[in-house]
Order: C-alpha cells, then structure tokens, then sequence
C-alpha cells in the first residue's frame, strides 16, 4: 500500500474495464472505456474514459472549434498562407480586436469583425462547458464546487474581454488572441493606466495567486508525507481521523502553531483559487472605468511612499519648462 | 540496476543543465545604481559584454583639424557652401577626415569627379546636406549631444551608409483580405517582440503622441488606447536596443510617466527625440527623389536615423569620448543653414558646374541675420 496511487508509484494493475457508478437514464450518453494508459497512469488513473459529452458538451467543442479556426486562420493569413511562416512566428501571431474608431460598432471582418465572431464562439463555448461542468456535478449527486470555481475564472475572462471593453466603450480595450501578444497587451495595459501593481485588487489577487501555491504545496506535501499511514485516504480522514491526520495536524502545530483540517485546507485552497480570479477581476475592472492612473491613485491616498531625489536638480518635463524644439 | 538509473538521471541532469546555462549571459553581474536605494532602480551590466561593446565603440583616432590662417575656402573655390568659412588647409584636413570617415574605399573620387567644384555626383549633393545637418546638430541640438557632440565618424564608421539605419517598414506579407494591424510578428526594430514594427516611421518621423498615462488619478477625459500604448512600448523597446540599456536609464519604473522621479537622462532622451525627427524632416526626406533606388527601403524613402544610428548600443556614442572639439568647423553652422531644398534650386540653375556668385548673395543675405548664432559648441 505504501507505493499505491501517487506520482511515485512503480506497480501498474490494470484491472477491468470500469463504467463508473450507475446514475440513471444518462448512462446511455456515456462513450465506452476507451482503454488503459502506462504513461497517464503515471500520472493518475491508467484508465481512460468514459466521457460524457451531451448536448452542451457537443455544442460547446463545436463553438470551441469554430473559435479555435477563426483564430488560427487569421494567424495563418497575417503571414500569407505560408505554412512555415506559421510555425515559425506563432507564438507571435494574433487575431487583433478592432481599432478604437470602432468604438462599439461591428467592424468588417478584417478590421475586427474576426475578433468579435470568434470572441462570441469562445465564449459560447465556455459558457456551454460551464454548464455542463453544474449538470454533471448535479448528475453525479456532488456539489457544484467545480462549477462555481470555474465560474470564477470565467468572471475573469469576461471583464477583460467584454465587460470592460463595453464600460469603456470600444472593442479595442479588449486582449488580442495571441500568445506574445495578450502578454504585450498586459504590459501596455499596466504601462497606460499608471502602474497596476499599485491597484489594491491587483495586490489582493496577486496575494491569492501566490497563496495558492504556497498552500498547494503545503497540502501536497502534507498528505505525501502521511501517505504511508493511509492519509492519501483524505476524505475517509475527514470524518474518521487516524493517525495520519493526527500526525500531520501535530506536525504544523509544531511548526507554527496552528493546523488546517483535512476538511478546511480544502476549503482554504478553494477560496484561495477562486478569491484569485474574484479580486482580479474586479481589479481589471475598476481600471479605467473608475481610476485612471494606479500610482497617481497610490499617492493621493498614501499608499505609495515618497522617495528623496537622488539628482540635485530635480528633473522637470521639458514641454512644461519651455524646451520646445 | 538502480544505481546505473541514477546515474543515467544525474548525466541527464547534468546536461540539462549545462544546456540551460549555455542559454543565459555568465554571471557574475556588476549593477549601476541609478535611483533612491531599495527602488530597485538598478542597470545591470555584464562586464565581459560591455567590455566586447567599448571595443566596439571606440573613438577614431582622425588627425584634429583645427581653424588655420588664410583666405576663406569660399573666396579661393568654387561652390564651396558650408564649408566656405574654412580655411582653405582647414577645408582640405576636413576633406581627408571625411573621405577616412565615409568613403576610405573609394577615397575623394566617392564624391568628387575630375571638376572638384561639380555636383555631378549625388553623393557629393548628399554630403553637403549631411554636413550641414551635422552642424546643426552640434548646433541646435547641445541638449542632446553635448559636450561630445558628432561628426560624420558618429554614424558612419568608415560606412558609405551607417550600419543602423531604417525605412519604412511595409511589414509582412499577408493575405489580401486580412488588414495588418501593424504588429503581431516577429518585430527586428522592438527587441523581437510581437508589438508594432515600425515605431520609427510613427514617432522619428511623424511626431505621434508618445505619452499615454494620466497625469490626474481619476479619469479625466484621456482616451488614449492601450493599443496606442503597444507603440509607445516599441519605441521604448528601440530606446533599449539602441543605447544597451534597460528602462531605468531613463524612468522609474513605478512611475513611467513622472518626469519628478526620472533619471536626468530622460530629459536628454526627450530632445534626442526631436532632435531625430529634425535630421529627418528636414535633411534626409528632403533629399529622398536624389538617391537612387539602392539607397532606398522598400517603400521608396531615404534610409534615415534612429537612435542606434549613433548610439549603436552604446548609451553615449563612444561612451561619450569627445567627436567635435577637433573639428569645428563641423561645430557651427556656416552662415546659415542651407537647407536641402535651397540647394536642389541651385543646382538645377547651374549644373552641371556650379557657380557661386547667385550663392554668395543669398548666403550674404542670411549671414547677417545669423551671424549671432555662429557660436561653437564644441568642447
């Protein structure tokens, strides 16, 4: 038992093919197992399927698709069709949100209209998927946790894709589709409206982004080390705490003096992930729409400390001291 | 068994990681402070690299040409028209430093034919341009060059056309139905970035608004785009290239936008820029239909400057080692600056040899009122 099921784990058993647990009528939208793995089951279950798709879940990998063609075709025609090109310069590619003259307006399809039908289908596609993440939970008897989660990240992408762009009044505030691009975009974004580090949601999400991790890494090193004592059994710990638990709960008190429950570190990691995406948003949100300048907003409110000059003479815009040439 | 897989595990590695550090610059690094301590306004510089650019940027070692006795070079030659102030031995000094400077190939026949006094040469119409652009510079520009100050050698480097020079760029070939947002590939000029290509068209030539943040906390009506942004940041990007240096050469980082807490040297930066725009507005376009198609980009324009023209990766040219104080003659303006246009009049008069007695009225004409601004710049 001591080498069952982590990443660690050197005996593989592949057992009889497993249909999951019976749930009624929708059984019947199931696919068959689709077989066993060696390397996925190094990972985590050798076996492979079945999924579900359903309605939504087909509706939503089509919308996927066609997003998914939108962009990639409009990367491959920015180098002409050159299927090299393509390969070479992808990470440099994108598919670019209409110019600000656009304002709101539908532009043509080359001036944008592509970025707002694939934007459309991408979020079509989400939103599905989200749907069918609630009805499988529900389906299953569990909690909606996962829906509501991933709910989160959607607020996320929502407020910079369409939510902002519409308070602000034009598509071009929006993230271009693109590897290199989207992260150009972050940095312009951060560069215009004054520095986003002095943004407090942006140092909130930052908090819980980090945080995240740090307690990720702390579960996981936790249930890892009292695996030999049957703690990867988390949810039977929870109401059934033996020596593993104990252990680890003692180990963190030792430590700093305080221990999560096999239950809370998981509500912890939730908020902590979810809070992530939460703050964000409202952080993206509230940029330009309601601040304009983050480090003007710090000083005005005294979050930004004052530095002493380190030059004699202090530095003035030449436009304001008369240097115009 | 086991053994020999954690052998083989450790090679891997090992090798992994000799491949990684192949990848970055050796340390140990040496920083610059350039800021109030714990703002973390620090330049990074690799010794061992910048020791390969100072070698790369060093001064010529040109014979000085200092003012001699003598009769003006104007009174003894023909069409002789910024430079006429000169002595004739200062002139023929000039001339030897230049053809070491820009033609040390082709020697004096890279401008001038049998008649030395001819236009004939394009090459010989666009040198005149140059050198009254370069006493401009060391004129008009101190803010940004001096004391150093530039000669021909700043950008030339024993060049017939400086290394680092651009045009125009008309971007990548795409299909024809697909409008170019003007980025969004691999960009030469913005540090390979995806973000716009041709900043220097937009900003070193047209005078597009660089400055995007607010300067009120609040909204207050700026409508400037985070696309208009990404232009900005590739020009800064070119900045970067050009000088070798990262953003804190010139802003703090916390506060791009605030002139109060930059480094003195943003001031430098900001006439450098329209000191740019000036070389060329109005010394290179102007002279755009005499060039022939060679030196020409893509689009059909004059190959002009940027930044890396005379920097060429160092934050001063040079390092900042002296250029003008043993020229200058290329330190003043000669009378007054004849611009390129005035000249194409001249010539189409007068080619294809040039006489100097309709130049002499007019240049006569213009000294009066300029004579004050004779002043030299240099040292």
């Amino acid at each position: 038992m001591a080498e069952y099921q982590n990443i660690f784990t050197q005996v593989q058993v592949i057992p009889p093919e497993d249909p999951g647990v019976p749930i009624g009528r929708e059984t019947a939208n199931r696919t068959g197992v689709l077989g066993h793995s060696y390397w996925m089951g190094k990972l985590g279950d050798a076996q492979i399927g079945p999924i579900y798709l359903g309605f939504t879940g087909v509706l939503s990998l089509i919308c996927g698709f066609i997003a998914f063609e939108i962009i990639g075709l409009n990367m491959w025609a920015s180098v002409n069709w050159d299927p090299i090109e393509f390969v070479r310069q992808l990470p440099w590619l994108a598919l670019e949100p209409p110019a600000p003259e656009y304002g709101l307006s539908i532009p043509p399809l080359a001036d944008g209209g592509w970025w707002l039908m694939a934007g459309f289908f991408l979020t079509a596609a989400i939103l599905l998927w989200w749907v069918r993440t609630y009805n499988r939970a529900v389906s299953l008897g569990m909690g909606t946790h996962m829906a509501w989660a991933f709910a989160g990240a959607i607020w996320l992408y929502l407020v910079l894709g369409f939510i902002r762009p519409v308070l602000m009044g034009s598509w071009s505030e929006a993230v271009p589709f693109g590897l290199f691009p989207h992260l150009d975009w972050t940095a312009a974004f951060s560069l215009r409206y004054g520095n986003l580090f002095y943004n407090p949601f942006h140092m909130l999400s930052i908090a819980f982004l980090y945080g995240s991790t740090l307690l990720f890494a702390m579960h996981g090193g936790t249930i890892l080390a009292v695996s030999r004592y049957g703690g990867d059994r988390e949810i039977d710990q929870i109401v059934d705490r033996g020596t593993a638990s104990e252990r680890a709960a003692l180990f963190w008190r030792w430590t700093m003096g305080f221990n999560a429950t096999m239950e809370s570190i998981h509500r912890w990691a939730w908020w902590f992930a979810v809070l992530t995406v939460v703050t964000g948003g409202i952080g993206i949100l509230l940029t330009g729409t309601v601040v304009d300048n983050w480090y003007l907003w710090a000083v005005k409110h005294g979050v930004a400390p004052a530095y002493p000059m380190v030059d004699p003479a202090p530095v003035t815009d030449p436009l304001m001291s008369g240097g115009s040439q | 068994m086991k053994r020999s897989f954690n052998i083989v595990r450790c090679a891997a590695a090992g090798f992994g990681l000799l491949l990684l550090t192949g990848c970055f610059e050796s340390p140990p690094m040496e920083t610059v402070q350039r800021g109030y301590r714990g703002t973390g306004m620090e330049q990074v510089i690799n010794p061992d690299l910048l020791a390969e650019k100072v070698a790369a940027n060093l001064p010529p070692e040109t014979q000085p040409v200092m003012p001699l006795p003598g009769p003006k070079s104007s009174e003894l030659y023909k069409n002789v028209q910024v430079l006429g102030d000169t002595s004739a031995g200062e002139l023929a000094g000039l001339m030897v430093a230049m053809t070491e400077w820009v033609s040390p190939e082709q020697g004096c026949n890279y401008c001038h034919v049998a008649d030395m006094a001819s236009d004939e040469l394009y090459t010989k119409r666009v040198a005149r341009t140059m050198i009254s652009m370069t006493q401009n510079i060391n004129q008009s520009w101190g803010k940004h060059v001096q004391p150093a100050g530039v000669t021909c050698y700043t950008c030339h480097r024993g060049n017939n056309i400086p290394e680092y020079v651009w045009a125009e760029d008309p971007g990548p070939k795409h299909a024809a139905r697909i409008t170019d947002p003007g980025q969004n590939t691999v960009s030469l000029t913005a540090a390979y970035s995806s973000l716009p290509y041709d900043p220097l068209t937009t900003f070193l030539q047209d005078d597009a608004e660089i400055r995007m943040a607010s300067a009120t906390a609040l909204p207050t009506g700026n409508r400037q785009s985070i696309k208009q942004t990404e232009w900005t940041y590739s020009l800064m990007m070119h900045f970067s290239e050009s000088l070798g240096v990262g953003c804190v050469h010139c802003h703090n980082s916390r506060a791009f936008a605030s002139w109060s807490e930059s480094p003195p040297t943003r001031v430098t930066a900001w006439h450098g820029i329209r000191m740019v725009r000036d070389i060329n507005n109005s010394y290179i376009s102007p002279i755009n239909d005499d060039m022939p198609a060679n030196r020409k980009g893509p689009l059909g324009d004059a190959l002009k400057a940027n930044c890396k023209t005379c920097h060429q990766g160092a934050y001063k040219p040079f390092y900042g080692a002296p250029q003008i104080e043993n020229f200058p003659s290329l330190g003043y303006t000669h009378s007054a600056v004849v611009m390129p246009s005035e000249m194409e009049s001249d010539e189409s008069d007068s080619e294809p040899m040039n006489t100097s007695d309709e130049e002499d009225v007019t240049e006569a004409s213009l000294t009066t009122e300029n004579d004050s601004s004779r002043v030299m710049v240099a040292g």
